[in-house]
C-alpha cells in the first residue's frame, strides 16, 4: 500500500514533470528578424523590422500558428557584414528559431548563406537583388533580374522607343552583376555595341557634373537614348539635381532606377526627379483594398500617417504569410518540413495577384512601372499582364544559360542541363 | 528631318487657320463636341490618350490651349460625382481651386478626394508640349518663344513652317530671330534646289547645336555599299565643311565647361577646406570634427527653411549667417571644453576630436532621424545659364564658385585687416611673446577655432544645396578637407585656393578618359608622391613660423 502510493506518487510527479516540458515546448514559436537597426543601413532595414513585428502582432491576435503564439526575437547586425553571419549562429543555434526574416544589401545575405546551409535554418530574403543563387534554406521574395529589370528594359524598347542606353552604376556587385545581365540582354536583342554605355561610379559619389554632360552627349545622338539606373542610395539625390539643372528632362532621356522608391523619395525635393522611372512589383499608390487595409495597418502600427509602404515591406509580407501557411499545411515547424511544404504554396499579393513559391525558392510578381509624381509616389504607367516566374539563373549569361534550380524533383540549386551534373547550392 | 504624321500636319494646318482667327472667336459653336471629347480623357488609355489630344487641338475650340498647357502640367481633373472635367489651378492642394475648362471662369473650390486626376506619361506630356508650342509663338515673353520655336523645330513639317515664317517677318527678337532662320534652314535642307541648299548649310554652319550638327552629318554619310547617300556633290562638300567647323567649336566649348567643372568641384574643395586651413594650418588642431561642423551648416539650412517654408528663395542667404553662428559657437565650446587642454599633443587631440564627431552624428541622429532631411534648392539656383547651344552654365555651381571667392576675401580681410587677425597671426607666429605683448591667448584661441568653424558651417550651406543632408554628410567630405589643406602647404591659405582648385580640375580632366573611380585614385597617388617629395605642401610656411610646426 504504501509502496503503491508511493508509486503513484512518482507518476504524478513524473507526469507533471513531461506535462510541464509539453506546456513550455507549446508555449511560443519564435521568429528570428536579421535587419540592420543601426549603421548606413538602418535607414531601409528598420522598417522591415517593423514590418516584421507588425505581422507577428497581427498573426498573434489572430491566434498565432499552430495554436501557439509567435515570439519575435531582435537581433542588431548593425550593417556590418560578419557581424550578420554571427547574429545568424546566434539566431539558429542560440535562441533556435523555427524561421528567420532579415537581409538587405546582397553581401549580407551572402554572409549568412552558410550558416543557414550548415545549421539548416530558414531565411526569407524580401529585396530585389541580382540573382545566379538558389538555395534550399532561403526563400527569395524579392524580384530576380527577370522580374525587374529585363521588364524595365522592354517597356522603354517597346513602349517608349529608345535604342541607345546609358547603364549607369555604383561600383559593387549588384549593378555590375545586373548590367552584365541586361548588357547580354540588350545585344541579344539587336542592339549594338556602341548603342550602349556602361559607367560606375564610387558609393556616395556627389559630383556628377562630367557625368550629366557625358550622358548628355550620349544622348544627343539622334536616338531616343535612356538611362538605367543602378545607382545606390545616398548617391541618387545629386545625380537627380544634376540631371534637373542641366535640363535633361524625363521626356528627352528617360532614367529608370532600380532601387529608388517611395521611402527614398521621401527625404527628397521631388522637383526635380518629375516624370523619371521605377520599376518594382509594388507600389504604394495601386489602388487594391488589400494595400489600401495594409497602409491602414502600417500607418496605425507606427503611429505616423505619413510614413510611405515600399517593394521591400510587401515582399516581407508576402514572405511571412507564406511561412504562416507552410507550417500550417506541414503541421510542424520543422524546418526540413516546412522547407517540403513551402513550393507550390500560394498567398495573395498587395496588388491583387497571386504569390506562389516555384520550385527554384522564388515567387511570382507582377511588374509594375511608374513615373515620380509631384507627391513621392508613383503613377503607374506599365504593368505585366498576370505575374512573372522569378528565374534564379538568367537565360542571357553564357555561364548560367544552362544552370536550373529545382528543390522539388531535382534537389538542387545549380543543376547544369547539359552536362547534368550539380554543383551544390553554390553560393560562391 | 522627321515630320508629323498626317494627324499632326492636319492639326498644324488648322492651328495656322486659327492663328488670325481665335481673338475674334468669343462664342464657340462647339462646345458639345468639345466637351465630349474631353470627357474621353477619363477612360482613356496613354496611347488612346495622344489620339485625344490631336483631336482637341483640332477641334479650334478657344480653350484648347488652356485645357492642354493644364494637362502638360498634371492640373486635369475630373469630379468623381458627376465625371464632370476641370482644370487646377494648382497641380496638388486641398480643397483645390477649379477653373470651368469651357469657360475658362473660375468653378469654386472642391475637396482633393472628390477629384481624380487624369495621368499623362512622358511621351504624351512630350506630344503635348509640341502641340502647345504652336500656340506660344504669340507670346510676349521672348524665352517661351525661343522654347516654342525649338520644341517646333523638333517636327518640321509644312504647316509649322509656314508659321515660322509668317512669325519671322514680325519677329523683333534676334535670339529668336536666329532660332527661327536655323529651323527654316533645316527645313530647307529637305528640299531639291541646290543653291537653296547650299545657302542653308551657310546659315547652319553658324550654329553649334549637336541636332544641327546631326542633321548635316546624316548628308554626308554613306550607306553600307559605299556610295554617298546624298547626291549633290555641292550640297556634301559645303555640308563637311559646316560639321568639321561645329566640331571645332563645339569641342572648344566642351573643353571650357570641362574647366567650368574642375573650377567648380574645386571652389567645393576650397570651400570645406578653408575653415580646416585655419584650424589645423594656423592653430595645428587636427580637428577630425570638421565634417561634422559641415553637418551642422547643412541642417541649420533646413532649420531655417522648416521656419520660413513661404520663403524658400531667401532662406538660403538666411542660412548663411546662422549657421556661421552655429558652427561657430559649436566650434567655441568644443575648443574651450576639449581642445584646449590638448594642446602640442596631436594624436590626443585627433582621437578625442573624433570621439566627437561621433557625438555630434548621433545627437544629430536623434534630433532629425537617420533619414536624410530634404533641403529645397531655390528657383533662382536651379536650372542653368545657357551660354549657346553647346555650352550651359548650371547655377547652383555657379554660385558657389562665385561664394567661395567671397569667402575666401572675406577670411583673407579678416586675418590681414583687422585686430582679431592680427592677434590671431600673432599667436600662431609666437605665442610667448605674442603672450608677453599683453594678447589674451588663450580668448584669441578660442575665436580662432570659431571663426575656422563657423566657415565650415558655411561650407555645409553649399554642400545643402549639392547632395544629401544627412548624418554622414561630414564623413564623405573630411578626407579631402585635408588633402587639400597638407597639399596646398599647412598654414597657408593661398596654398589651399591654389592647391584645392588644381586638384578640382586634374581631376575633372582625368574624369572623362579614366572614369570617376580611376580619376581619384589617380589624384590620390599624385598626391602622394608630391608630398614625398615636398613634405611642406605647395607653398610651405617660410622663416620661423615655419619651422615651429
Amino acid at each position: 500500500m504504501k509502496r503503491k502510493a508511493m508509486f503513484t506518487t512518482a507518476w504524478l510527479a513524473a507526469a507533471g514533470i513531461i506535462a510541464s516540458q509539453a506546456a513550455s515546448a507549446q508555449g511560443t514559436i519564435k521568429v528570428g528578424v536579421l535587419h540592420s537597426l543601426s549603421g548606413t543601413m538602418a535607414i531601409s532595414e528598420t522598417t522591415l523590422k517593423d514590418t516584421v513585428l507588425m505581422m507577428i502582432d497581427q498573426q498573434n491576435k489572430k491566434g498565432g500558428v499552430l495554436g501557439k503564439k509567435l515570439e519575435a526575437v531582435v537581433v542588431d547586425p548593425a550593417s556590418d557584414w560578419p557581424l550578420f553571419a554571427e547574429k545568424a549562429a546566434q539566431l539558429l543555434e542560440k535562441d533556435k528559431v523555427s524561421v528567420v526574416f532579415g537581409c538587405w544589401t546582397s553581401v549580407s545575405r551572402k554572409s549568412v548563406l552558410p550558416v543557414f546551409e550548415k545549421d539548416n535554418g530558414l531565411l526569407f530574403y524580401p529585396v530585389q537583388y541580382e540573382g545566379e543563387e538558389s538555395s534550399k534554406n532561403v526563400i527569395y521574395t524579392g524580384a530576380a533580374p527577370n522580374q525587374q529589370a529585363i521588364p524595365a528594359v522592354d517597356y522603354l524598347m517597346k513602349e517608349v522607343g529608345v535604342k541607345r542606353w546609358v547603364l549607369e552604376g555604383t561600383d559593387y556587385v549588384y549593378p555590375r552583376t545586373t548590367n552584365k545581365i541586361l548588357e547580354a540582354y540588350l545585344l541579344a536583342k539587336g542592339v549594338k555595341q556602341e548603342d550602349i554605355s556602361v559607367n560606375y561610379t564610387p558609393f556616395g559619389f556627389s559630383d556628377w557634373q562630367t557625368r550629366v554632360a557625358a550622358i548628355k552627349k550620349f544622348g544627343s545622338a539622334g536616338k531616343k537614348t535612356a538611362v538605367v539606373s543602378t545607382i545606390n542610395g545616398d548617391a541618387n539625390v545629386p545625380f537627380y539635381k544634376e540631371l534637373g539643372n542641366q535640363k535633361v528632362s524625363a521626356e528627352q532621356i528617360p532614367v529608370v532606377a532600380f532601387s529608388v522608391g517611395e521611402e527614398e523619395l521621401s527625404g527628397l525635393d521631388t522637383k526635380p526627379l518629375l516624370g523619371h522611372l521605377a520599376a518594382w512589383n509594388y507600389f504604394e499608390s495601386i489602388s487594391n483594398p488589400a494595400n489600401k487595409a495594409f497602409i491602414d495597418q502600417w500607418h496605425t502600427f507606427i503611429k505616423n500617417p505619413k510614413r510611405t509602404t515600399n517593394d521591400p515591406m510587401e515582399a516581407t509580407y508576402i514572405g511571412f504569410n507564406l511561412w504562416v501557411k507552410a507550417v500550417t499545411k506541414a503541421g510542424t515547424t520543422d524546418v526540413a518540413k516546412v522547407i517540403a511544404a513551402l513550393p507550390g504554396t500560394e498567398t495573395p499579393n498587395l496588388t491583387g495577384g497571386i504569390a506562389k513559391v516555384l520550385p527554384n525558392h522564388h515567387i511570382t510578381k507582377p511588374v509594375y512601372i511608374g513615373e515620380v509624381k509631384g507627391d513621392g509616389q508613383f503613377n503607374v504607367v506599365w504593368k505585366s499582364t498576370g505575374t512573372v516566374p522569378g528565374d534564379a539563373w538568367s537565360d542571357f549569361l553564357p555561364g548560367s544559360k544552362d544552370i536550373e534550380a529545382d528543390w522539388v524533383t531535382l534537389k538542387c540549386g545549380n543543376y547544369n542541363k547539359t552536362t547534368k551534373v550539380c554543383s551544390g547550392q553554390n553560393f560562391k | 528631318m522627321r515630320t508629323l504624321p498626317s494627324g499632326g500636319r492636319q492639326l498644324s494646318w488648322l492651328l495656322l487657320a486659327l492663328w488670325g482667327v481665335v481673338p475674334a472667336h468669343a462664342q464657340s459653336p462647339n462646345d458639345a463636341a468639345f466637351v465630349s471629347t474631353l470627357g474621353e480623357l477619363r477612360e482613356a488609355t496613354y496611347s488612346d490618350k495622344a489620339g485625344i489630344v490631336d483631336r482637341l487641338s483640332q477641334s479650334g475650340h478657344p480653350s484648347v490651349r488652356a485645357v492642354l498647357t493644364a494637362f502638360m502640367e498634371d492640373r486635369l481633373y475630373f469630379r468623381n460625382d458627376d465625371q464632370k472635367i476641370f482644370i487646377g489651378k494648382t497641380a496638388d492642394g486641398d480643397p483645390l481651386s477649379l477653373i470651368d475648362p469651357i469657360s475658362l471662369k473660375d468653378a469654386g473650390t472642391a475637396p482633393a478626394d472628390s477629384l481624380t486626376k487624369i495621368g499623362t506619361n512622358n511621351g504624351l506630356r512630350g506630344k503635348i508640349r509640341t502641340a502647345v508650342a504652336h500656340f506660344a509663338l504669340a507670346s510676349p515673353d521672348v524665352s517661351v518663344r525661343r522654347d516654342a520655336v525649338r520644341e517646333m523645330s523638333t517636327s518640321l513639317d509644312e504647316a509649322t513652317v509656314a508659321l515660322l515664317r509668317e512669325r519671322s517677318a514680325v519677329e523683333t527678337d534676334s535670339g529668336v530671330k536666329k532660332e527661327i532662320d536655323t529651323a527654316l534652314a533645316l527645313s530647307t535642307l529637305d528640299g531639291t534646289a541646290s543653291d537653296a541648299r547650299v545657302a542653308a548649310i551657310g546659315t547652319l554652319s553658324s550654329s553649334v547645336s549637336q541636332d544641327v550638327r546631326n542633321r548635316l552629318a546624316l548628308l554626308i554619310e554613306k550607306s553600307p555599299e559605299g556610295a554617298f547617300t546624298e547626291s549633290d556633290e555641292k550640297v556634301r562638300r559645303a555640308a563637311t565643311a559646316a560639321v568639321t567647323r561645329i566640331d571645332r567649336w563645339r569641342g572648344f566649348y566642351s573643353g571650357i565647361e570641362t574647366l567650368f567643372f574642375g573650377l567648380s568641384l574645386g571652389s567645393v574643395l576650397v570651400l570645406i577646406a578653408i575653415g580646416l586651413a585655419i584650424t589645423f594650418g594656423v592653430m595645428g588642431v587636427i580637428n577630425m570634427a570638421h565634417g561634422e561642423l559641415m553637418m551642422l551648416g547643412a541642417y541649420t539650412t533646413y532649420a531655417v527653411q522648416q521656419a520660413m517654408p513661404e520663403h524658400i528663395g531667401i532662406s538660403i542667404l538666411v542660412a548663411i549667417p546662422a549657421a556661421f553662428l552655429v558652427a561657430g559657437f559649436t566650434g567655441v565650446i568644443l575648443e574651450r571644453t576639449v581642445i584646449r587642454f590638448l594642446y602640442g599633443r596631436p594624436l590626443e587631440t585627433l582621437l578625442a576630436t573624433f570621439g566627437v564627431s561621433l557625438v555630434l552624428q548621433q545627437t544629430v541622429r536623434s534630433i532629425f532621424s537617420a533619414n536624410n532631411r530634404s533641403v529645397v534648392t531655390p528657383d533662382w539656383m536651379s536650372g542653368s545659364l545657357r551660354v549657346n547651344d553647346a555650352l550651359a552654365i548650371t547655377y547652383n555651381r555657379l554660385y558657389i564658385v562665385v561664394f567661395t571667392v567671397i569667402v575666401f576675401s572675406l577670411i583673407l580681410l579678416v586675418l590681414k585687416r583687422t585686430r582679431i587677425g592680427l592677434d590671431i597671426r600673432a599667436v600662431s607666429q609666437n605665442r610667448a611673446m605674442a603672450k608677453a605683448m599683453g594678447i589674451r591667448t588663450e580668448w584669441v584661441d578660442a575665436m580662432t577655432f570659431g571663426l575656422g568653424s563657423g566657415i565650415a558651417g558655411v561650407a555645409g550651406v553649399a554642400l545643402s544645396q549639392l547632395t544629401n543632408v544627412g548624418p554622414n554628410l561630414g564623413q564623405s567630405y573630411i578626407i579631402d578637407s585635408f588633402m587639400v589643406v597638407v597639399f596646398g602647404g599647412v598654414g597657408n591659405l593661398w596654398g589651399s585656393l591654389i592647391g584645392g582648385m588644381s586638384m578640382g580640375i586634374v581631376n575633372k580632366l582625368l574624369e572623362p578618359f579614366a572614369g570617376a573611380v580611376l580619376a581619384k585614385i589617380f589624384v590620390l597617388v599624385a598626391l602622394i608622391l608630391f608630398i614625398q617629395s615636398r613634405p611642406r605642401g605647395l607653398f610651405p610656411q617660410a622663416g620661423r613660423a615655419g619651422e615651429d610646426k
